[in-house]
């Protein structure tokens, strides 16, 4: 594995290598409850806590955990921390957690938890697998709001239920629906590519136009 | 008898595991390029979702009674080796079988359909044969799912796609339309 420094492991995961839109995974909490800002909120803390967490656990443990077993292992400690997280949830804010439904419980098999542990936490010291968690999960949290505010705000003209357009405006209801969760995250993905092949362009121009700029000289 | 078949229907059309709930997108992006393995994929989930229907049944008639707050963890514990015990048998029953599901059966574990028809059975409090039908809905429509959106790619393949569309982005953009096309059958009854 190639060495990297503190910055990298904590700024990687939040754009560079964004879990939802680069390596599109753990994506069906992201398609499934962004359909509010609000529950795009909840959903994204809560994951934050469960990957920092159980990133803490597996880091610590890990010249303890057997090769052979080690999957099952990272899938018991991660269990353990979204039961806490599903009912740290359901007391402080139960009118969330009903919304939030059976998502919550399948922050087990967000496969962004399990890669990280995998990919990272088991290899690294402590204090990386902290920053790398806090990192990739800040990513999700990120991507999370980007859809659950295109959603809100075009399905229901609203961002954190405070109405933005007034009464004239006609919401698109398809938005809050399960279409709308697909056609929002694969717009976002149309204008980042737009956007690199834009880039890329750009620099060819400008490489073009200097290497001509040298034969003319 | 015709409660179950409307449990049946509904979580084939109307609640479509994959185009509604969004479970199971990794199988519904990862092996959608071809028909013929997409409904290889399709099958070794509705076997596999049968058998935790059954499981799920048992551990909340027997265990979580005594026990609520081990939920999670017992789900997922008996999903896991519920799959590998599958593969030992079918490899050592039928070695066919087993080479043509080949990888799809682990895979299986980590695929969030199966926990979510655990989950969904348990707060729907289905009893046995409704899990059952449960089970086999949830199975074929994410085979059906599964095996549209295999034949759209596949003609998707052959046309001309701006380059900034390619990969998931229009595979995604074509999921939200066979969605949408799926919303048309919510109104097939009011019950849910």
């Amino acid at each position: 594995m190639r060495e990297t420094t503190a910055k990298q492991d904590l700024f990687r995961g939040i754009w560079k290598e964004n879990p939802v839109l680069i390596q599109m995974l753990g994506l069906c909490p992201a398609l499934a409850v962004t359909n509010s800002v609000e529950n795009a909120l909840a959903m994204g803390v809560a994951t934050f806590f469960v990957l920092c967490g159980s990133s803490l656990f597996v880091s610590l443990l890990k010249r303890f955990i057997p090769g052979e077993v080690r999957i099952s292992t990272y899938i018991m400690i991660i269990a353990t921390f979204v039961t806490v997280a599903d009912m740290g949830l359901e007391a402080s804010v139960p009118v969330v957690h009903k919304k939030l439904g059976a998502f919550i419980a399948l922050i087990v098999v967000n496969c962004m938890i399990l890669g990280r542990q995998e990919a990272f936490a088991s290899k690294r010291p402590v204090g990386r697998a902290l920053l790398d968690a806090v990192g990739s999960g800040a990513g999700f949290m990120i991507a999370l709001l980007m859809m659950g505010g295109v959603r809100e705000i075009l399905g229901m003209g609203s961002f954190l239920n405070i109405p933005l357009f007034g009464d004239n405006y006609e919401p698109w209801v398809v938005m809050i629906l399960p279409p709308g969760g697909f056609l929002t995250l694969g717009f976002w993905l149309l204008g980042m590519n737009w956007w690199t092949e834009r880039k890329k362009h750009k620099q060819k121009e400008l490489a073009a136009e200097e290497s001509g700029e040298r034969r003319a000289a | 008898m015709g409660d179950l078949i409307w449990i049946l229907v509904s979580t084939v059309l109307v609640n479509n595991f994959t185009l509604a709930y969004f479970l199971g997108l990794c199988p519904f992006m990862g092996v959608s390029g071809r028909v013929e393995t997409a409904l290889r994929m399709g099958m070794a989930n509705i076997f596999v979702l049968v058998l935790t229907s059954i499981c799920a049944w048992a551990l909340n008639t027997f265990l979580l009674p005594h026990a609520p707050y081990l939920q999670l963890i017992s789900f997922i514990v008996v999903i896991a080796s519920l799959v590998q015990i599958v593969e030992m048998v079918i490899k050592k029953v039928s070695p066919v079988l087993f080479k043509q599901l080949g990888i799809y059966l682990p895979l299986i574990t980590t695929n969030c359909a199966i926990l979510g028809l655990a989950i969904f059975q348990t707060n729907k409090e289905y009893d046995f044969f409704q899990g059952l039908f449960f089970a086999i809905g949830a199975g074929l429509g994410l085979t059906l799912a599964l095996v549209l959106m295999a034949s759209i790619r596949e003609d998707a393949e052959r046309a001309q796609v701006p380059k900034i569309a390619q990969g998931m982005a229009l595979v995604l953009i074509i999921a939200g339309s066979l969605s949408m096309a799926f919303m048309g059958f919510a109104g097939l009854g009011s019950a849910s």
